[in-house]
């Protein structure tokens, strides 16, 4: 029942790691649970971060997800104490985390609030007054089915969701209700988070065809739009099957498509 | 060929598995063991209906299909075990009144079909991306005529076999 002795949790970034094991953290000499350390100290520690697929056990890090392992240094220094490990997994169900872009699907509108689904186990909550220049008297004009570009305010285990469509300045920034027309499709998570690097070659690739308008929400859901039905789908179409295609196969779909 | 398909002492059968081959539920997975095969499906962390939902931890729900019939208590009593073990390595605690619901299908059964079960089960798990602890297996035994113990046995084995189980 007791794992094993773990590994030292540098040497396994980069590989494939798998529930149950136990990542070891670098010691730190200077670390005295007695003493306190008064003045100006040499250095400070750096605070590790903790992030998707492991969790903090007794001896170390715990592998909750499989997945690859993945470190990034702090911006700070040199210094190896501190910085990220976070294990890069591919799941298609979205679990809500605060501060995520997602498209949601009003179902309801009970009194003030919209209900929105989100794709999670809980449908969120989002006010009307959380659109930008939303007042009592200008309400902002939304139904049932709309599709809306929020972020969430609000996501954790315990409690509801609640999305809003301003930052924290009460300007919009791109959110608010999706317009008509358009096609929105469902993709995998892994898939999506490609696709928001930055410089991603798809998007780039596909601009070069032709013009379109992209959302893509966090919770796995994209919306395109182009000029007629038929280049929407088309577009759909190679984005749906990008995650299963290779960087040349991609290329030479891109070239057939074009030279029609 | 029937001697070949059989595993002889402490040999498994040749096994396999795909992950990912359902476009529906989060989670799929198909092991096979011998000509023991087993597709599971896995959907969660979902929408749970309000009697079902647990105040800290999520509702975990199996349900196994046999190959032919409606199930019985046989199956019945292999849903519970196959939720124990879910349970004790699913984080339940990180989503609160969610439901995850595990769906498997006996497409063959040459022996051994607990086991097959539970490793349909785990490797469904990994691919729905649902937290766990750590990882689970099967490997039936079974306690030949002669005394022997036979691993991963057949149907033929498992019926001449004196006594059998599986973890």
């Amino acid at each position: 029942m007791a794992a094993g002795s773990g590994v030292a949790a540098e040497a396994c970034v980069g590989q494939v790691v798998l529930p149950g094991d136990v990542l070891l953290l670098p010691a730190h000499p200077d670390e005295d649970g007695e003493q306190l350390r008064l003045g100006a100290s040499v250095a400070p520690r750096g605070r590790l971060l903790c992030g998707p697929g492991l969790r903090r056990c007794a001896a170390g890090l715990l592998v909750t997800k499989c997945g690859l392992l993945r470190h990034r240094q702090p911006s700070g220094g040199a210094a190896a104490a501190g910085g990220a490990y976070w294990v890069d997994s591919q799941q298609k169900r979205y679990v809500p985390v605060k501060g995520d872009h997602v498209i949601g699907i009003v179902t309801a509108k009970a009194g003030d609030v919209f209900k929105l689904d989100v794709g999670g186990s809980e449908q969120a909550s989002l006010s009307y007054l959380a659109f930008e220049g939303a007042t009592k008297r200008n309400r902002p004009n939304v139904q049932v089915g709309d599709l809306i570009y929020g972020q969430f305010l609000v996501a954790n285990k315990d409690m509801e969701p609640e999305m809003v469509c301003i930052d924290s300045k009460g300007r919009s920034s791109g959110m608010g209700i999706i317009g008509q027309d358009g096609f929105l499709f469902k993709v995998s998570l892994g898939l999506l988070r490609k696709l928001l690097a930055p410089k991603c070659e798809v998007i780039q690739e596909l601009s070069q065809l032709y013009p379109f308008e992209l959302v893509l929400g966090m919770n796995g859901r994209i919306w395109v739009k182009a000029k007629t039905v038929q280049q929407t789908l088309i577009i759909v179409n190679i984005l749906e099957a990008c995650e299963y295609m290779t960087a040349d196969q991609r290329k030479q779909a891109l070239a057939k498509l074009s030279g029609h | 060929a029937m001697a070949a398909a059989e595993g002889s002492g402490c040999c498994l059968r040749p096994f396999s598995c795909e992950q990912g081959l359902l476009s529906r539920p989060d989670g799929s997975a198909a092991f096979l063991q011998g000509d023991t095969s087993v597709l599971a499906g896995l959907y969660g962390p979902a929408e749970v209906k309000v009697s079902k939902e647990l105040p800290d931890r999520a509702a975990l729900e199996v349900l196994l299909r046999p190959k032919v019939g409606l199930p019985g208590v046989a199956e019945r009593s292999r849903e519970q075990l196959l939720r124990q073990t879910c349970e004790a390595v699913v984080l339940g605690g990180l989503h609160p009144r969610s439901a995850v619901t595990l769906v498997l299908q006996v497409l063959s059964d040459a022996g051994s079909l607990l086991s097959c079960c539970l490793n349909a089960a785990c490797m469904g798990l990994l691919d729905a991306g649902l937290p766990l602890s750590r990882l689970f297996c099967g490997v039936t035994c079974a306690l030949g005529p002669d005394g022997a113990i036979v691993l991963d046995p057949t149907t033929r084995q498992e019926q001449v076999s004196a006594a059998g189980g599986s973890p």
